[in-house]
């Protein structure tokens, strides 16, 4: 069953500046579907916050969308009905209630920094709480059996939302949660907070996760631990995962389609197995040889891209990558910008390599 | 948290200890005291029982006994209430700023109100709406306000008053009701009074506050637990009073405690000196002035006591309101 | 190894000089603020025997006189592009029972630039000069006068007693902050360098001294100097008070950044190659702290400056005969004063302007030494 999430046609998003115009997104365009993980990876800089941004439409000041859509299926998540409404996101007021419903109660996100993510003078279980409050609706039968059908919903009480609260915190697999939902987050470890950031985004039962590298700032052996975790309440909770990473060891964990962005452009787009074993793109390709991989021989020297990332006010003619590119064609990467093309089934490049010109 | 408390009020003990201390000696500082002068006056005018009363007082006083007896006299009696009897007014202190502190506090009181009232919202709006007009204006005048103490801006009210108004702005209250018992009436009068001088000793603070509410909360805005709140379907000014703010105002309450209580009792003076009030300010302007030895040193002793008050609760509020300090 | 990063320290600070000044140039408050500055001590701190059209003792026969206002004429009452003062008529007002002073329009005295002096005087005490910087033209109109700010109780000109004023006003801000500066940064400097007890005892010195509310200190300690002290030693006593008061603050900041810097790389470098204590910390990490400390620096001024002001004001600082900008503005802090002579006021906006332009300099010089955060 593959249903489609959400939809990015062509986004585009641009910061005009003082010094210029800087095109943070370049026409974007992925599909996610339900259940399903995509993972997005680029060097810092490249857009790929930028994108998670727009999707919750928190593209800060003075940046701005301006082309393309994001179109959000959305399905009533309590079964009050079954259809299934198509909102676009980039039309929406950014402080109106219909993109609040969908941030945290549609779209939960957790960020790169679990040190300073979570508000320092609330505990875990009133930031839940919060969330809850906002989000979550109790069923509530009225009547007899025959006006079963009649479902009314109303809002968490506050006893609720603490035993919510304490279960979220059990689920992501936090020590003695009884105790850790009355902590303030700097009684917490940068793991711990982490796991607090996924309870409360879960908490809400959000069709889909946004995780913006949340393992960045974590030890290795923490990191394992929560890719467990959401793998784990992926599968629990049949939940979208948009996965934001520069670390090819993770995504190939999480993803089962990959997404290569640079500066603002997507390059190549495949599924997880057709990046890593046929990749088209020279950046991705390039990407791929900078992972030191066991068993190699020692003497083999890692690679590393040449050169260094363009400055965003002054992007390379043709093709943005065509000055560090090690397939760069004189007189074609510098002038021809590349499109952006299926070359196989599923497998989406924009690299001149594969056009006829 | 008990511990806590309790380490504060020792710390507390032993700086007012050591702050009456020195207090008392930089009143004994002057060479020659109020009574030497005295003598000189009453002579002068030839009052020949002038020596021998002046005599009485010294050995009243203790003023013949050597500094660190006097010391003990003095902290002794002022532990017991006893603070001495005021030279110039030649009345117990305790009767002279009896009928001040009320005022005194009740000016505190205000200028502290009316300089957090404006001075968060405004502080919250120029920072919310960082660099649009409205920023601008506030930035410039909180410029302005700070460079603008307010015993300056007294004068400039008084002038323009008298000047421009052909009004009296100095005093609590009107001629008519100075002396009369408390009625309704009478304190309809001294509120009409009171905004002026409110005001105008709260413009230099005002300022102050405006302009770190900025600061701190423009800085807390761009940290990621506001994204974070944001992101989870809060509305922004829910982001911004219940997450934002909670957390930037925590240093503004060391300064309540450090900086504002102290200077508006003690900073004001001037400004009450210029106004013509009857609170403790001036009292203690005159009596520096006058080397009026007890009445200085006991309201320098108010001051710094306030002070020290005014540190201690602005730690207790903050470990209520900031759990990394209570909890650690 | 040490000199290779000292080389290399010297060229990122020179950078970063390049930086601070490129930053600092964009900000026009700053910039203004900054030419007020250096223009208020040129004119009043140096200047001011030039500047001013009457020498500081002078005292005319017009006593509270108003200001008197500009008119473009010449004496034969023609007019003419360079401005002019109408005369003065003494005029007794029988219901104030006051002296006022009536404007006789028959006598026009013309100004001018660069006139003779009365009499010829001394800039900074040994300079000799002729001429002032603006005046009545004494040649076009001999015996003329003019106050452009009004005279004062005495029939002393304003005007050239707010330039005077300014000098002494502003001296005693700079004094004030060069001494708190270095007493500050030493003491700074060795509590965060040595820690141990050293840091402590200082620590605790500065937290004492801190819990002193800064004013009322200041006016015991201002009051305790006798009145028959000579005004020149009140004027140092009083420096020194104001140095005492402010060290603890700047101290503590020093501390707070030498102790960052102290585990620098470059630091550490000097001390394994065997830097002595004075060479590690005046060559190495002063300098560091150095353009911290000036911004610091130059936000205290102006409260130096107002506490003088404030002082003098109360009558507890700077007394007649000195003249300070709190001095003068003691003589406007009756009701009489500011009803009948509110002229007397006019130094309250120059008092204003220096603090304001010092405040818009110090905070330029913050934004800008901090070339990487955006404001």
């Amino acid at each position: 069953m593959s249903e489609i999430l959400l939809e990015v046609n062509n986004l585009k998003v641009e910061f005009d500046v003082r010094d210029g115009v800087v095109h943070a997104i370049d026409g974007v365009s992925f599909g996610i579907e339900r259940g399903q993980t995509l993972g997005i990876i680029g060097e810092s800089g490249c857009g790929k916050s930028m994108t998670a941004k727009a999707i919750m439409r928190m593209v800060p000041h003075p940046g701005k969308v301006v082309d393309g859509e994001i179109l959000y299926h959305h399905r009533d998540k309590h079964g009050r009905s079954d259809e299934i409404e198509i909102i676009n996101i980039s039309k929406l007021d950014p402080d109106g209630s219909e993109i609040r419903a969908i941030r945290g109660g549609e779209i939960g996100m957790i960020f790169q920094e679990p040190m300073s993510s979570l508000t320092p003078v609330y505990t875990a279980g009133t930031l839940i709480g919060e969330a809850l409050n906002l989000h979550r609706l109790i069923p509530q039968t009225v009547g007899t059996k025959m006006a079963n059908e009649i479902m009314q919903f109303r809002h968490v009480t506050k006893e609720e939302a603490r035993e919510i609260a304490i279960e979220m915190l059990h689920r992501v697999g936090l020590p003695k949660p009884e105790q850790r939902v009355d902590s303030y987050p700097h009684q917490l470890s940068g793991g711990q907070r982490q796991r607090v950031m996924i309870a409360i985004a879960l908490s809400c039962r959000p069709a889909m996760l946004i995780a913006d590298e949340p393992t960045t700032a974590l030890d290795v052996s923490i990191e394992a631990q929560i890719l467990d975790i959401m793998r784990d309440l992926q599968e629990t909770e049949d939940m979208a995962i948009m996965f934001i990473t520069h670390n090819l060891g993770v995504v190939a964990e999480m993803a089962k389609e990959i997404v290569v962005m640079y500066m603002g452009k997507q390059v190549e787009k495949a599924s997880t197995v057709k990046i890593f074993h046929e990749p088209k793109h020279p950046y991705t390709r390039a990407l791929l040889q900078s992972i030191p991989k066991v068993g190699k021989r020692s003497s083999a020297r890692l690679a590393s891209i040449k050169g260094m990332v363009p400055d965003p006010f002054n992007l390379p003619s043709g093709c943005v990558f065509h000055p560090r590119c090690p397939a760069y064609m004189p007189g074609k990467c510098d002038k021809i910008v590349p499109k952006w093309q299926e070359v196989e089934q599923d497998h989406w490049v924009r690299c001149l390599l594969y056009e006829d010109v | 948290m008990l511990s806590y408390i309790l380490r504060r009020l020792g710390y507390a003990a032993i700086m007012l200890v050591l702050v009456s201390f020195v207090s008392f000696l930089i009143i004994e500082l002057p060479p020659g005291d109020y009574l030497t002068k005295k003598l000189q006056d009453l002579q002068a005018r030839g009052d020949r029982s002038a020596e021998m009363r002046i005599d009485e007082y010294r050995v009243r006083y203790g003023l013949d006994k050597p500094l660190m007896e006097r010391y003990w006299i003095w902290i002794s009696n002022f532990v017991k209430g006893d603070f001495g009897e005021s030279f110039q007014f030649e009345r117990p202190v305790t009767e002279i700023l009896g009928n001040r502190i009320g005022f005194t506090v009740l000016m505190a009181v205000s200028v502290i109100l009316v300089q957090w009232l404006i001075a968060i919202p405004v502080g919250v709006y120029s920072a919310t709406h960082q660099y649009s007009i409205g920023d601008q204006i506030i930035t410039t005048l909180s410029f302005i306000g700070l460079g603008m103490p307010g015993f300056l801006l007294a004068l400039l009210v008084m002038f323009f008053a008298m000047v421009v108004l052909k009004q009296e702005v100095s005093g609590l209250f009107s001629q008519d009701f100075k002396d009369a018992p408390w009625t309704i009436a009478k304190f309809i009068d001294l509120l009409k009074h009171l905004w002026i001088p409110a005001l105008v000793g709260s413009v230099t603070g005002i300022a102050g506050l405006v302009r770190i509410m900025r600061g701190n909360l423009l800085e807390t805005l761009g940290q990621p637990f506001v994204e974070a709140a944001r992101a989870r379907g809060l509305k922004n000014s829910t982001v911004t009073w219940k997450h934002a703010v909670r957390v930037a105002i925590n240093p503004l309450i060391i300064i309540l405690g450090s900086e504002t209580l102290p200077s508006v009792v003690a900073g004001n003076a001037l400004v009450a000196t210029v106004l013509n009030l009857p609170t403790v300010g001036p009292l203690y302007v005159s009596a520096l002035q006058s080397q009026d030895m007890y009445l200085a040193g006991t309201v320098l002793i108010f001051i710094v006591f306030m002070t020290l008050i005014g540190n201690l609760l602005a730690d207790l509020m903050l470990a209520a309101l900031d759990p990394r300090i209570r909890l650690e | 190894m040490v000199e290779n990063t000292k080389v290399e320290q010297e060229q990122i600070s020179q950078a970063y000089l390049a930086l601070v000044w490129w930053k600092f140039k964009k900000n026009k408050m700053a910039v203004i603020g900054g030419i007020i500055v250096v223009l208020f001590y040129l004119l009043c701190g140096v200047l001011a025997e030039f500047v001013s059209p009457y020498p500081l003792q002078y005292q005319s026969d017009y006593l509270e006189a108003r200001p008197q206002r500009l008119v473009f004429k010449n004496t034969e009452g023609k007019f003419s592009l360079i401005p002019a003062v109408y005369g003065l008529e003494e005029h007794l007002d029988l219901v104030m029972r006051k002296r006022t002073y009536m404007v006789d329009e028959t006598q026009i005295y013309p100004l001018a630039l660069f006139p003779k002096a009365a009499e010829p005087y001394k800039l900074l005490g040994f300079i000799p000069l002729k001429r002032h910087l603006f005046g009545v033209n004494l040649k076009a109109a001999p015996g003329g006068y003019a106050f452009l700010f009004g005279t004062d109780s005495l029939g002393r000109d304003v005007l050239s007693r707010i330039i005077f004023g300014g000098r002494l006003s502003l001296l005693i801000g700079l004094l004030g902050q060069v001494g708190t500066l270095v007493l500050g940064s030493v003491m700074g400097a060795i509590s965060g360098y040595y820690g141990g007890a050293v840091d402590i005892i200082v620590q605790r010195l500065t937290e004492f001294f801190g819990a002193f509310p800064d004013i009322p200190l200041f006016m015991a300690l201002a009051a305790a100097i006798p009145i028959k002290w000579s005004p020149i030693l009140v004027y140092f006593i009083l420096t020194l008070i104001l140095i005492f008061i402010r060290w603890g603050g700047l101290a503590r900041q020093v501390r707070g950044l030498i102790l960052s810097l102290r585990e620098r790389e470059y630091v550490l470098a000097a001390q394994s190659a065997g830097a002595s204590d004075a060479r590690l910390m005046f060559r190495h990490l002063l300098p560091g702290t150095l353009s911290h400390i000036i911004v610091i620096a130059t936000l205290m001024i102006p409260g130096m400056i107002l506490s003088e002001t404030a002082l003098s004001f109360l009558g507890l600082g700077l007394r007649p005969p000195l003249t300070s900008w709190g001095v003068l503005l003691q003589e406007v802090s009756t009701v009489r004063a500011i009803r009948f002579a509110p002229w007397l006021l006019i130094p309250l906006p120059f008092v204003v302007l220096a603090v304001l332009a010092f405040n818009m300099l110090g905070d330029g010089l913050r934004d800008a030494m901090d070339p990487y955060g955006g404001r």
